[in-house]
C-alpha cells in the first residue's frame, strides 16, 4: 500500500510481492515506471523481458532479472540467469516515486514543492485538507499521506476526464479512503458549503486564485492556513492583495534543488602519465584502476570528486502561504 | 489542568495551561519560546507582562500591551501592517509624485522630546495615539513617498504599540525560531531541508523511522509529529550517553506520542542478540534520564549562550532578531520535577517521558522485519560508517536521507553506496530557498538571503544478492 492505512499495511521485510500489487520498477535513476502485478504479465523494455510470475513471492527492493535482451541468454526458472539478463528492482510505491511515474496529464509539482507545502501546512495525521486543482494528484498523493489515516483530502477539478483519471489513480493506490475527487469550477464557485470552517489547510493550485480566496476565508478554521501556488509573479501580486483583508503572516517563497553528481578518481597532475587520466563523465559502477597503475596506488588515489549537476529545474512557481485572522468574537471572552 | 482532550482533526486550536507556545512579537522581530505556567511573564520593552490573559485563547490571537498586561486586539486598534497601504478604488495604486530630494536626516523634524512622550504615557495615551502624534509633530512627514510613511508609521507602532502574536509551535516554526537565533544548535538545519527529509524518508503514519538525532531533537519531534500517536521514532545514539533531544518538548506533542519516542545505543540495535541484558541496561537508562535534567539545564543555558555569542557574530540584518531558547521560569522547573512542569503540563506526564529503551519485544520486532525508513541529522560526524551500520537496520525498499553540513562526506558515502550496490535512486541534494516581498508596486525578494540549508544524500535501501561483490 502506498499509504497505509492500518498497521498491518505497512512495508517491511517481512513483505512479499503479490498479484495486484503495484510495485515500481526501478530501471535507471531517471527511468521507473508504476506496473501492477498480474500473474501471466510480462514486462518488456529495453533491458529483456520480464515475468511478473517471477517476482510474486519476492521481497520488495528485490534485483529481478529479465530474459533476452541485453545478454542474449535465456536464463530459466526463477530470476532467470545471472549473468547475460539484464536486470530491474522492485521497490515499494511512496508518494515521491509516484510523482516520478505517474502520468502527467498536467504539469505537476515536484517533491521541492511537495515538502515545503506539507511543513508549511502544518498537516498531521487527522487533519482535513482542501485541493483545487487536482491536476495528475501529484500534491494529493502526499497530502494523503500527511493526514492519513483518520484525516481527509477533498481535491476538486473542473475538467471532468482529468478528475475521473485522478480517482482512478487514487483507488489503484488503495487512497480512496483518503481521498475525494469532486469535478467543480473553484474559481466561479468557491468550495462547497459541507466544508465550511471544517478545513485546516487550503491549497490553490488555479489560474486566477484571487477569485477563490474569500471562499477559502469560509472553510479554513480560525489560524488555519492557505497556500496558493502560482508560475507568474503577477497572479501572486493579485493573489496577495486579496488575502490581506482576511489573512495575516502572507508570506511567498520559492525553492529549488540542486543536484550534485559524484566520480571517482584524481585529478590529472599534468605530469607524464597520462594513462592515469579518468574521462569526463561520471563512472558510477567500476572501481577506478588504470592501466599502468597497481592495486595500491589506485587506492591511494580513489579520492571521490563532486561537483553540481548542469541541468536544473529553473523554476516552477511561487508558493504563498498565509494564515487566516483570528476573529474578534474569538478573542472576546 | 489536562490539555483539552485532542480534537479529531489532531490540531489543537486553543492554548491551555501548561501548554509551550511560540511568541512572536512585532512580527517576527523578536521569537521566544514559552510555557504557559501561572508564573510565566514575557518582556515587551521594559514592561514585564504575564502570560495569563494567553490561557484559553485561540493560536493566532494578536496581543497588545494594555494597562494591566497583555489585552487581545480587536478591529478597533490599529490596523496591522496588512492592510494598510489600501489601494485605490480601481485597485490600482496611485503613482507616487512624491521623491526624497530635498529630505535632509539632521535629526530635526520630530517636535515631540522624549520628555514629551514620556508625560504622554503618564496621562494615559495609548500606544498608538502617540504614534499618531509623532506623525502629526514631524516636519517631513508630509512630504515622504507614501512607501515611505508606511515605513515610519510601522517603525513607530513597534516601538510604542508592540504587538505579541500567540503561536502554535510547529515544525516549520521551531525550526525557522532555531534557525534564526540558533543555528548551530540544529546543525544549521533550514527549514526547507527539513521538509525534504521528512518527505524522503517518506514518514507517515504507522512508520517505524529509526532517527539519528543530534540537532536537539528537532528531528526525533518533527517525525513524532507527522506520526500522530502512531508508529514509533527509535532515536538511536553512538557512544553510551543519548545526545540531548530538548527541542521535543516545545512541540506539544501528546502523552501517546511521546511515549513512542524511544531511545537506545545503536551498539544494541546492531547486536540484539545482547537484549539478554536488559535488566542491567535498563537501570542504566534510568541513571541517564535522571541525568537529563541536568543536562537539559546545562544544555539549555549554552544555547542561550549560543545565542548571545550568535548574535554578535550575524552580520546586521533589516529586522534585528532575537530569541530566548526558553524562559528563566521554564529552566527552574524542570530542575525540580526532570521533565514536568509545576504548572500541570499534561504532555509530559511522569509516565511517558520520551526518551525510554524500547521493549525486549519491540527490537526483536525491527530485527525481523527491518524500520520503514531511517533519517540522520549528524552535521559534524563521520557518515560514511554510520550509513553502513545503519542500512542493515532498514527493511528492503526502504528510503534514507541523510542531513550533513558538508558536502565532502556525502560525496564519498553516496560513492561507496553506488560502488556497493546497497542502494538506488541515490541523489545528493542541497536545497535552494527564496523569500519574496509582495506588496503594491513593491514587489522583490528579499534583500537579506540565507545562502545555505544543508545538504541532503537520499536513497533506497535494496536487497542485496547472495553473492554480492564487496
Amino acid at each position: 500500500m502506498m499509504v497505509p492505512l492500518d498497521p498491518a499495511d505497512k512495508l517491511t521485510s517481512q513483505r512479499r510481492i503479490a498479484e495486484g500489487d503495484t510495485v515500481v520498477v526501478y530501471e535507471r535513476h531517471d527511468s521507473m515506471r508504476a506496473v501492477a502485478v498480474r500473474a501471466g504479465g510480462v514486462l518488456q523494455n529495453r533491458f529483456g523481458v520480464f515475468r511478473h510470475d517471477d517476482w510474486i513471492g519476492r521481497p520488495f527492493g528485490s534485483k529481478v532479472f529479465g530474459t533476452g535482451g541485453g545478454g542474449g541468454r535465456d536464463g530459466g526458472g526463477k530470476g532467470g540467469g545471472k549473468a547475460g539478463g539484464g536486470f530491474v528492482h522492485l521497490l515499494a510505491p511512496t508518494p515521491e516515486l509516484w510523482t516520478l511515474v505517474l502520468s502527467h496529464r498536467t504539469q505537476i509539482l515536484y517533491i521541492a514543492d511537495i515538502s515545503l507545502v506539507v511543513a508549511y501546512l502544518e498537516l498531521v495525521p487527522g487533519c482535513v485538507v482542501l485541493e483545487s486543482g487536482t491536476g495528475s494528484g501529484s500534491l494529493t498523493t502526499s497530502l494523503a499521506r500527511a493526514v492519513a489515516p483518520h484525516g481527509r483530502v477533498h481535491t476538486f477539478d473542473f475538467h471532468e476526464q482529468r478528475a475521473a483519471s485522478a480517482r482512478e489513480d487514487f483507488e489503484r493506490n488503495g487512497l480512496s479512503s483518503l481521498i475525494t475527487v469532486s469535478v467543480r469550477d473553484i474559481q466561479g464557485e468557491g468550495f462547497p458549503d459541507a466544508h465550511r470552517a471544517a478545513a485546516d489547510a487550503v491549497f490553490l493550485d488555479l489560474p486566477q486564485p484571487w477569485l477563490a480566496i474569500p471562499s477559502v476565508g469560509l472553510m479554513l478554521k480560525q489560524d488555519g492556513i492557505l497556500c496558493s501556488f502560482s508560475p507568474c509573479i503577477e497572479q501572486v501580486q493579485r493573489a496577495c492583495e486579496a488575502m490581506r483583508s482576511c489573512f495575516t503572516d502572507i508570506r511567498t517563497f520559492e525553492i529549488l534543488l540542486r543536484t550534485y553528481e559524484v566520480r571517482d578518481g584524481a585529478l590529472n597532475s599534468g605530469a607524464a602519465n597520462k594513462e592515469a587520466t579518468v574521462g569526463s563523465l561520471p563512472q558510477k559502477r567500476r572501481k577506478f584502476t588504470a592501466p599502468g597503475e597497481n592495486a595500491d596506488t589506485a587506492q591511494k588515489n580513489s579520492s571521490v570528486m563532486v561537483r553540481p549537476c548542469s541541468t536544473a529545474r529553473g523554476h516552477t512557481g511561487y508558493l504563498t502561504f498565509a494564515r487566516l485572522r483570528v476573529s474578534d468574537s474569538q478573542t472576546e471572552s | 489542568m489536562e490539555p483539552p482532550p485532542p480534537p479529531p482533526t489532531g490540531i489543537p486550536r486553543e492554548a491551555w495551561e501548561g501548554c509551550s507556545v511560540l511568541l512572536d512579537i512585532n512580527d517576527g522581530d523578536r521569537l521566544a519560546f514559552s510555557r504557559l505556567t501561572p508564573a510565566a511573564t514575557v518582556k515587551i520593552g521594559n514592561r514585564t507582562c504575564s502570560l495569563k490573559p494567553l490561557v484559553g485563547r485561540p493560536f493566532g490571537t494578536l496581543f497588545r500591551v494594555g494597562a494591566d498586561g497583555l489585552v487581545p486586539c480587536t478591529t478597533a486598534d490599529a490596523p496591522s501592517r496588512d492592510d494598510s497601504m489600501q489601494d485605490g478604488v480601481d485597485g490600482q495604486v496611485q503613482d507616487e509624485t512624491r521623491d526624497n530630494r530635498s529630505l535632509v536626516d539632521n535629526n530635526t523634524a520630530q517636535n515631540l522630546s522624549s520628555d514629551d512622550i514620556e508625560t504622554m504615557k503618564r496621562d494615559g495615551a495609548t500606544g498608538d495615539e502617540i504614534v499618531e502624534a509623532l506623525i502629526a509633530n514631524s516636519s517631513t512627514f508630509g512630504k515622504k513617498t507614501v512607501f515611505s510613511q508606511e515605513k515610519y508609521k510601522l517603525k513607530k507602532q513597534k516601538k510604542y504599540a508592540p504587538k505579541v502574536l500567540l503561536r502554535r509551535p510547529s515544525t516549520r516554526s521551531i525550526c525557522e525560531t532555531y534557525f534564526k537565533k540558533s543555528p548551530s544548535r540544529i546543525g544549521f538545519m533550514r527549514v526547507d531541508t527539513l521538509s525534504l527529509l521528512l518527505s524522503m524518508a517518506n514518514i507517515g503514519a504507522y512508520s517505524d523511522v529509526l532517527v539519528v538525532d543530534m540537532v536537539g531533537g528537532l528531528i526525533a519531534g518533527a517525525v513524532a509529529e507527522r506520526l500522530g500517536g502512531t508508529g514509533y521514532v527509535c532515536s538511536t545514539y553512538l557512544g553510551s550517553a543519548p545526545s540531548s533531544i530538548d527541542i521535543i518538548r516545545m512541540y506539544n506533542l501528546s502523552s501517546d506520542t511521546v511515549s513512542r519516542i524511544v531511545q537506545v545505543p545503536l551498539s544494541d540495535l546492531c547486536s540484539m542478540e545482547s537484549s539478554e541484558n536488559t535488566p542491567s541496561v535498563l537501570n542504566g537508562a534510568a541513571e541517564r534520564e535522571v541525568v537529563e535534567p541536568e543536562d537539559a539545564q546545562a544544555s539549555l543555558a549554552q544555547a542561550v549562550d549560543v545565542a548571545v555569542s550568535d548574535e554578535k557574530a550575524q552580520l546586521s540584518t533589516e529586522q534585528p532578531t532575537d530569541m530566548e531558547v526558553s524562559e528563566p521560569s521554564l529552566e527552574v522547573q524542570d530542575a525540580n520535577s526532570s521533565l514536568d512542569c509545576r504548572g500541570g503540563d499534561g504532555s509530559f506526564a511522569s509516565k511517558s517521558k520520551p526518551g525510554k529503551r524500547p521493549s525486549p519485544e519491540k527490537m526483536k520486532y525491527w530485527k525481523e522485519h527491518g524500520f520503514s525508513s531511517v533519517i540522520v541529522a549528524a552535521p559534524d560526524h563521520e557518515v560514511e560508517s554510520l550509513v553502513a551500520d545503519l542500512l542493515p537496520l532498514l527493511s528492503y525498499s526502504a528510503p534514507f536521507a541523510i542531513y550533513h553540513q558538508h558536502l565532502e562526506p556525502l560525496a564519498k558515502c553516496m560513492h561507496t553506496l553506488q560502488v556497493s550496490k546497497r542502494a538506488i535512486g541515490l541523489q545528493l541534494s542541497e536545497p535552494w530557498l527564496r523569500e519574496y516581498q509582495v506588496l503594491p508596486s513593491r514587489t522583490h525578494p528579499h534583500m537579506q538571503m540565507n545562502a545555505f540549508g544543508g545538504y541532503i544524500l537520499s536513497g533506497t535501501r535494496i536487497q542485496n544478492e547472495q553473492s554480492s561483490h564487496q
